[in-house]
């Protein structure tokens, strides 16, 4: 390609006049890659340092300014067999990457702290059954206190600023009682050891951290595991715009785009950005804005939206701002109104925080008063009730619903769904309603040939194959069936007619019928385009279309089974949704919708109490999918869209969505099983606590076989599929 | 037990480098590529061809 690409966007400087570049790197299958792309990379003049990241695929690559451009490692990359994109992580990403890092900073220290301590608290408890000396378990709980004082006020600092957070916004949650329990803990540990009791909880308040810390960590792995697949396929679109500097074209990244900018849109191209045409006729495709799939013709002065395909001529484009568009500013306001209608469901562990914290205070206060009123000393009155917060401290309950959340998340990570909002899972398993988007949801988000079947093969093969040789948007969705990805030598295209090459000496043309030479024939079903190969005498005509994910009728018979209530809303023709109605066997089906009709009908919905899980990819759906009760949107939606999805699911299937609902169903069990667990803990727990009997020893291995069982339950959403 | 004076502390230092060299280890990159790092041990391209 003549046109130059220029990266300088994403090109930072890092000292000695050097630069550096993170990219994103697609292709990577095993071990060996590592050391061919570095090793390729590093071979062009100028590179300085080329490190792969294995895990996140991510190469990094710094290089001396001036003697290198960095859009050669691009083509070095595509040389041998790799498809490379560089981009900034966003800032989202790099904040849950410092939260990571502090958090493992702090599960490392309350790990150190609370093994030590334990080592002394052992030697303690073995001494008070034997023969320790006053002066030696002085000498151990001083020392505790030293390790855990200062370990606890760092490890901890996650805990007391979210209960302090919370406390100031008068909204009880899980960390209040947390860091009641372990600021008491350590408090009256502290006035315990200067009175030379037998008893002190460093031990108990430092393992309630390490076990709270492991699970926090753990969910924030999971989380940013997945963020950064999601960053590097948003950069592993690689949308570039052809952009005119005075008069010569220069290839940019989308992000460098500005209001002003004159752009070419090329042949089978999307639109870049939001703007006015200046120049050029042709027909845009804007299903993925509006779910309309009949093409629009546009000339000068007409506007177009980024995401649209420009069809068979070449424009040119004014930027202008995203404010100026209608339609972008129609659905922007829907949005708005939509996001804040939504009632946030309360999570379930917040429900359960607010019932917990107030019964478990309650139940310390009324303990003291009881012992007061007994006859007890006011020492032993506060002991005891301190007991019984410390050991109704809420380990169990705190990791009881993390940890499923963490096994499950895993689990659809691995059915091909990343998730965007931490209480998804939740959401989806209460989903009662399932309403489906048809263009690019139900249907897969390019057209295919879907007369393949009755096409001798190896002219399909032949004319596959030729296919890769345009841009054309028909012969790109030819291209797909092609089993050889390389294309003929000496192809040349004639724009607006059709491509033709030498096969065996024969000429093959694929086109429009006037340019293959045969008699135009009409379209078997409206809204689908033809395109036509001559070879030797041999014709043939394909038509294509947009058609379904190659699963969906299973996956929608699948997902009635499970009882749901499954709905087509469409912005597309009614013509062109009823056959994927009916090819699915879905009755309540909808089409010509506006976005604000959408949610009129989600709205009606939930009034009647029902759960709406919204599936949709276009513009238009972004609203509806704010005010349904939780959403998925395909990997290929509008960027808007995909932002208000509370998942994204890959790939050409349909299946994901199935597998979303089996496994968040399946965490909501464990999710409820767990609490009753915690429940039936502390029903045998805070009794012994009331009475007065629960020593450091008790105190640990009851918060510690709790924690492990919750654990142990949560592991069972590890299965992937029902 | 005089001998505790000082053992603990002991111990409670060995402990304490074991956690200071766990931080430098996260805080100097060793656990950004735990996957990326299995495979390097494998490639041998750092040994010079003698034939």
């Amino acid at each position: 390609m003549t046109e130059a690409l220029d990266l300088s966007l994403y090109a930072k400087p890092e000292g000695n006049g050097t630069f550096g570049m993170e990219l994103a790197v697609d292709g990577i299958a095993c071990g060996a890659c590592i050391a061919k792309i570095e090793g390729a990379v590093k071979q062009l003049p100028g590179v300085t340092e080329a490190r792969l990241n294995f895990t996140n695929r991510r190469l990094h690559v710094a290089w001396l300014d001036g003697v290198f451009r960095p859009s050669q490692i691009l083509t070095t990359l595509e040389r041998i067999g790799y498809s490379g994109h560089p981009f900034v992580p966003l800032r989202a990403e790099q904040e849950e990457a410092a939260e990571a890092r502090r958090l493992t900073r702090c599960l490392a220290v309350a790990g150190f702290a609370a093994m030590n301590v334990m080592l002394l608290s052992v030697s303690v408890w073995s001494g008070n059954a034997t023969d320790i000396t006053p002066e030696t378990r002085d000498f151990f709980h001083w020392a505790s206190a030293l390790i855990a004082l200062p370990a606890a006020a760092y490890a901890g600092r996650p805990f007391f600023e979210s209960a302090w957070r919370g406390i100031r916004t008068r909204n009880l949650n899980m960390n209040v009682p947390i860091s009641l329990g372990v600021i008491l803990a350590l408090g009256m540990s502290v006035v315990e050891t200067a009175h030379h009791a037998t008893h002190a909880y460093y031990d108990s308040a430092l393992m309630l951290l390490f076990f709270l810390l492991c699970g926090r960590t753990l969910d924030h792995e999971m989380r940013r595991k997945t963020r950064a697949v999601a960053g590097n396929l948003a950069a592993l679109k690689g949308e570039t715009a052809h952009r005119f500097d005075g008069d010569e074209l220069v290839r940019v990244p989308v992000a460098a785009v500005k209001t002003g900018d004159r752009l070419l849109v090329k042949a089978g191209e999307r639109v870049p950005s939001d703007g006015t045409v200046l120049t050029g006729n042709s027909e845009i495709d804007e299903s993925l804005i509006t779910g309309e799939t009949a093409r629009r013709k546009v000339a000068a002065g007409a506007t177009i939206y980024a995401g649209s395909m420009n069809d068979a001529g070449t424009l040119t484009m004014r930027v202008t701002a995203g404010g100026a568009a209608t339609l972008v500013d129609e659905i922007e306001k829907l949005l708005e109104k939509a996001a804040s209608a939504k009632s946030h469901a309360m999570r379930l562990a917040d429900r359960a925080a607010r019932v917990y914290a107030p019964v478990v205070h309650l139940t310390a206060a009324l303990t003291c008063a009881g012992w007061l009123i007994a006859g007890a000393s006011v020492h032993d009155a506060v002991v005891t009730a301190i007991a019984v917060l410390i050991i109704t401290c809420p380990c169990a309950l705190a990791l009881a619903i993390p940890a499923v959340q963490v096994v499950a998340s895993g689990a659809l990570f691995r059915a091909r769904l990343i998730l965007n909002s931490g209480d998804a899972i939740e959401r989806l398993a209460e989903a009662d309603t399932v309403i489906f988007d048809k263009t690019g949801t139900l249907t897969l988000p390019e057209p295919r040939v879907v007369n393949a079947a009755s096409i001798d093969p190896a002219l399909l093969q032949q004319a596959a194959r030729l296919a890769l040789s345009s841009h054309h948007p028909l012969a790109v969705a030819l291209s797909r069936e092609a089993a050889l990805r390389t294309p003929f030598d000496g192809a040349t295209e004639e724009p607006g007619q059709g491509v033709r090459v030498m096969i065996d000496g024969v000429e093959a043309r694929l086109g429009s019928a006037s340019f293959c030479g045969v008699t135009e024939s009409a379209a078997p079903e409206p809204g689908m385009s033809q395109i036509y190969f001559a070879h030797e005498g041999h014709n043939a005509t394909f038509a294509i279309s947009q058609w379904l994910r190659p699963d969906a009728a299973a996956a929608v018979q699948s997902l009635k089974v499970l009882g749901l209530d499954l709905r087509i809303l469409s912005g597309d023709r009614s013509d062109a949704v009823r056959p994927v109605a009916e090819a699915l066997g879905i009755r309540d089906w909808l089409g010509e919708l506006k976005p604000a009709e959408k949610i009129e009908m989600i709205e009606a919905l939930k009034a009647q109490g029902r759960r709406v899980l919204m599936v949709g990819d276009g513009l238009n759906d972004a609203p509806a999918l704010a005010a349904a009760h939780v959403s998925l949107s395909p990997i290929d939606a509008a960027d808007v869209t995909q932002a208000q999805a509370d998942a994204v699911f890959l790939g050409e299937n349909l299946t994901p969505v199935l597998d979303a609902i089996v496994i968040s169903r399946r965490a909501r069990r464990l999710m409820t099983e767990n609490l009753w667990l915690a429940v039936i803990y502390n029903a045998i727990a805070v009794p012994v606590a009331i009475a007065g009997m629960v020593t450091p020893l008790i105190a640990a291995l009851a918060m510690s076989g709790s924690s492990l069982l919750v654990t142990l339950n949560a592991l069972r959403a590890y299965k992937g599929k029902s | 037990m005089n001998v505790l004076i000082y053992m603990v502390p002991i111990a409670l230092g060995l402990g304490l480098t074991g956690l200071f060299a766990f931080l430098w280890a996260l805080r100097s990159g060793q656990y950004s590529d735990v996957d990326g790092a299995a495979l390097r041990v494998l490639s041998d391209d750092d040994i010079e061809k003698t034939t």
